[in-house]
């Protein structure tokens, strides 16, 4: 018997121009608009993460080795918070707004009504590969539009798990999953979508963008950058008291009443949000540290202490941490971490394990300016730490870059210094003793500006992304400005002048012919 | 052309450190340009209206009501709520994030591109930049060469009252156009044709610029049978103003075509007739109510829409066209055939097709089955009616009962969808459109959730589940140790 290998149709141009006309035939029937229809993908959404959450965290292993309990809190939490949070607001969201009128269209009545763009394109990144593709499917949702989703190739398992789980739960003639690298992404983005939303590098965010422009076809680019961390001095001996109860205390394993432990707060704040975001592949991770000559060594070593704490001996053999995501990233790593003038300021870690695309939590200390790994988004486990004379020289060395990061985060008791900061660097979102925290909270816009990015989401941000924002103007016919029309006369400038000058006084004074 | 580059490298430089300094973000270099572009129209009126009749043939009302006044108007509104629109917003935080504090705050985005059209070329330039202006960036401004007068007008007086270091008025046609689009810019404003529109964002897209396409589109007008008789001459009053009152149909704006009820359409063009008559009297060439077409280009392109037998059979009134003085006088054509290029390209002139239908509700197909345009223009006093309207068609605005009004409304966004365009302005859209508006947190040390660190557990797991709920008894439970974990995790 002959075997036969199957081979998966290819998704080609004329493939993907007839899955956007099931689409855009889906929602000129007005599938996609009724209210019901929204509360019913979201409420399935929802549902198929309740039944299926060891499947996802299994991929996100498969794909990442990322630890379960990241898989948990960064991925399907905070997909479950945006699904829950549009469920309860959305119907606050579609009502139109209320707008005032003025003077110059009197009398008159206004609003602005959202509608859905229509069909829309989301492709996604391979780090966060089941929240970043949900997330912004979750605002499209809401927002009534059809959804093409494209995961990442990078990210295999969480793909193949996706376009199943899609399809089962959710309205396949609405929305669908296309899988695929470069040349399925390619003939998706010939046809002409209502709009795009990507997130990943600026390179391809480029080649996105182009393809959009041959459509005039708005777009959203979630990218990355270099987001710096400032640490002032002094800070890291700030006392976190938290009282803890019997059978919590899960660093001394011990059973107390009430027990004060002093962190060294920034440092496991930068911790978390570089090594436990996906071991430093994330947007938002701090890429790198500014710091004093004389409070670097003292940072050093409370890094030292508090990873220890974190991973234990061997990093490398931690359970809690993810690994490279493949190949090609490793040897990328491996470069930065080999170039001359930066191989010899490693201070902490730097052990590799190349079968298992393993490596550990890596600090170096004064790597030059110019080097690889300051020059470009590390997207991975190393964290390199710059010394500057005075604190405020960091705001030069962060501006000097000529490129604004995706985040900014600065360690500080100093009121000054954050006004400074505040007022000196710009970045998608600022963080003042903290990192990454913003991400989780929905009344804030996540996005870039420049280089890392376009637009925004997260909460109603979802829903205005994939929203147009529709201005209604209600007349009468009761009163006519006469003045519009020809023929034109003095008269006629002199009140127009007063009326769009605004001022009752000089309208009056204008029509009884005394200005 | 290399010298230019040369020249304009340095003094982009010179305007992107003003940026880099935070010369621009001040807020009384934002007032000291708003009030100097204030004092260019009030010292400069006389040319400005001047340069839009050599321009455009308007009449110096006309180009008050349209351009020099609603300026006016807009920088009264930028003057007077600038400090509420630079301040900070406050986002409201769940109670689990104690001690922390987040707010929004506006910065500009930079170095900004301004290139304006030549249909409203005082207008057109002026409501971006002083958008732009408000929300503290440098500004580059490029009008367009076709209206010569109002570049040069722009070019030789407006620096005069303007910062020279942080904003720049440069003039040339395509060529210079094309070279201003290969820098880098953090933000491109353009008004225009649907083609140049791609052409800009593919050369922003090299860059990651974020853009605002002001395009155009066929925006139709819908009348509906109206009873009372004052109604049915307001509603024509205010399409035919519509029509061939601004620039001479050649604004982005005008009703490009109307739908009528076939019973109801000869009552309409015989109304038609005679308001047109009332409005533009005899000779609208010499009393300058109706413009003139901006150059031999487009009056030979309006000339070719007419030459199809068909269309030309369908003319009911109007129709003559002069080359010299480039005067065509207001037209109405009655079904000409719906595939000819009068109904299937933007008209952008004193042409006005009238498409019967067999009920007026038909019009929501017949618009649906074309490009989204920035405008749709319904006259009735069907609520029905009109709600199907906003609900079933997409456009960039709708105005119910009158048409281009809403170009002075500076309280709703004014843009375009699709071929329309991209993004808004006017009023504190202009602002928006201009600005980042960057997410700040700010944490305390004194809290912490520290179940956010590893080494993971079940535990910490449950924790997060109750926090991501904001369910804080449950916490509590948990903490106490009365809600026991039901997830067994455990992926192998």
């Amino acid at each position: 018997m002959a075997s036969e290998v199957e081979k998966k149709a290819v998704f080609d141009t004329e493939s993907a121009k007839e899955v956007v006309k099931e689409l855009r035939a889906s929602f000129v029937a007005g599938k996609t608009k009724s209210y019901e229809w929204r509360v019913a993908q979201l409420k399935a959404l929802l549902k198929m993460m309740e039944e299926n959450e060891p499947q996802i965290a299994a991929a996100l292993r498969d794909d990442l080795s990322k630890p379960e309990l990241e898989s948990y809190i960064y991925e399907i939490a905070m997909l479950k918070n945006s699904c829950r949070l549009a469920l309860k607001e959305m119907k606050h969201w579609i009502m139109p707004e209320k707008a005032k009128t003025s003077l110059t269209t009197f009398p008159s009545s206004a609003e602005i009504v959202s509608e859905p763009l229509g069909v829309v394109l989301v492709i996604s990144a391979w780090n966060y590969p089941f929240l970043l593709s949900l997330d912004p499917v979750v605002g499209a949702i809401a927002a009534g539009n059809a959804i093409v989703l494209k995961p990442s190739e990078i990210a295999p398992a969480t793909a193949s798990l996706l376009a199943k789980l899609v399809a089962n739960y959710l309205d396949s003639s609405c929305i669908k999953v296309v899988e695929g690298a470069v040349s399925e992404t390619s003939a998706l983005l010939e046809q002409k979508w209502d709009k795009i939303f990507y997130t990943g590098n600026g390179r391809v965010a480029r080649i996105v963008m182009a393809a959009a422009a041959k459509h005039l076809t708005p777009v959203a680019l979630e990218l990355g950058g270099k987001s710096p961390v400032i640490v002032d001095s002094g800070i890291n001996l700030q006392v976190s008291i938290v009282l803890i109860l019997p059978h919590v205390c899960f660093l001394c394993d011990l059973h107390a009443d009430i027990l004060i432990c002093v962190f060294q707060v920034a440092t496991r704040r930068i911790i978390a949000g570089k090594w436990g975001c996906n071991n430093g592949q994330a947007c938002i991770s701090p890429d790198y540290i500014i710091t004093t000559t004389d409070y670097a060594p003292k940072l050093l070593d409370s890094f030292k202490h508090e990873l220890e704490r974190f991973y234990g001996k061997n990093p490398l053999e931690s359970k809690d941490l993810s690994r490279i995501v493949n190949s090609n990233h490793f040897a990328r790593l491996s470069k930065l971490l080999d170039e001359d003038k930066v191989s010899g300021k490693i201070v902490q870690g730097g052990e590799r394990d190349k079968t298992n695309l393993k490596i550990a939590p890596t600090i170096l200390l004064d790597v030059p300016l110019d080097s690889l790994i300051m020059n470009e988004e590390i997207f991975g486990p190393l964290l390199p730490i710059i010394m500057v004379d005075k604190v405020e020289d960091s705001f030069d060395v962060i501006n000097s870059s000529g490129t604004k990061p995706l985040a900014a985060y600065l360690f500080t008791n100093n009121k000054k210094l954050k006004e400074k900061f505040v007022a000196k660097v710009s970045a998608g979102g600022l963080v003042v003793n903290d990192t990454t925290v913003h991400v989780a909270e929905h009344t804030l816009p996540f996005g870039g500006v420049g280089d890392s990015g376009m637009g925004v989401y997260h909460g109603k941000f979802s829903f205005d992304a994939f929203s147009h924002k529709k201005a209604v103007l209600y007349r009468g016919f009761a009163c006519d400005a006469f003045v519009r029309y020809p023929p034109y006369t003095r008269g006629k400038l002199r009140l127009l002048q007063a009326l769009l000058g605004g001022s009752l006084l000089s309208i009056i004074r204008a029509l009884l012919g005394w200005s | 052309m290399d010298k230019f580059m040369i020249d304009l490298e340095t003094d982009l430089e010179v305007m992107r450190e003003c940026c880099r300094s935070g010369k621009t973000k001040e807020a009384s270099w934002r007032r000291s340009q708003l009030k100097g572009l204030q004092t260019f129209l009030k010292e400069n009126e006389v040319e400005i209206l001047r340069a839009l009749r050599e321009d455009l043939g308007k009449h110096y009302v006309e180009a008050f009501r349209d351009e020099v006044g609603l300026i006016k108007k807009s920088l009264n509104l930028a003057l007077k709520d600038l400090q509420k629109w630079m301040s900070s917003r406050e986002a409201k935080l769940p109670m689990i994030a104690l001690l922390s504090h987040a707010e929004l705050v506006p910065e500009p985005l930079g170095l900004v591109l301004v290139i304006s059209p030549w249909n409203f070329p005082l207008a057109l330039s002026l409501e971006p930049l002083l958008g732009a202006i408000a929300a503290g960036n440098a500004v580059v401004l490029k009008p367009s060469e076709m209206a010569p007068a109002c570049s040069s007008l722009l070019f030789n007086t407006l620096p005069n009252y303007l910062d020279n270091e942080t904003i720049k008025v440069i003039e040339g046609g395509p060529a210079v156009g094309e070279q201003l689009l290969l820098k880098k810019w953090d933000k491109i404003f353009f008004t225009g044709s649907a083609r140049v529109g791609r052409i800009v964002m593919s050369a922003a897209a090299k860059h990651l610029t974020p853009v605002t396409l002001e395009l155009g589109g066929k925006c139709p007008a819908v009348l509906d049978s109206l009873s009372w008789s004052w109604d049915k001459e307001v509603a024509v009053n205010r399409i035919i103003g519509a029509k061939y009152g601004s620039c001479a149909g050649q604004a982005c704006i005008s009703v490009d075509y109307l739908l009528v009820e076939k019973a109801f359409s000869s009552a309409v063009v015989e109304l038609m007739k005679v308001l047109i008559k009332k409005m533009y009297r005899d000779n609208p060439l010499e009393s300058q109510s109706v413009g003139r077409i901006v150059n031999k280009h487009h009056f030979l392109r309006l000339k070719n829409l007419l030459t199809d037998k068909m269309v030309k059979d369908s003319i009911v009134y109007g129709g003559s066209m002069d080359e010299d003085s480039l005067f065509i006088e207001p037209t109405i054509l009655v079904d000409p055939p719906r595939d000819s290029t009068i109904m299937t390209e933007e008209i952008f002139g004193p042409l006005l097709p009238i498409i019967t239908l067999d009920k007026i509700e038909d019009s929501i197909d017949f618009i649906n089955a074309r490009p989204k345009p920035l405008a749709i223009y319904a006259f009735t006093k069907n609520e029905a009616f009109r709600r199907r309207m906003v609900s079933q068609t997409s456009s960039g605005a709708v105005v119910f009962n009158d048409a281009i009004i809403q170009y002075a409304a500076d309280t709703i966004p004014f843009g375009g969808i699709g071929e329309s365009g991209i993004g808004n302005y006017h009023g504190k859209f202009s602002f928006d459109t201009f600005s980042h508006y960057k997410a700040v947190v700010r944490r305390s040390f004194l809290t912490d959730f520290w179940f956010r660190f590893p080494p993971w557990n079940n535990y910490k797991l449950e924790l997060f589940e109750t926090a991501y709920n904001y369910d804080y008894f449950g916490m509590l439970l948990v903490i106490l140790g009365l809600k026991r974990s039901r997830r067994r995790f455990d992926v192998r």
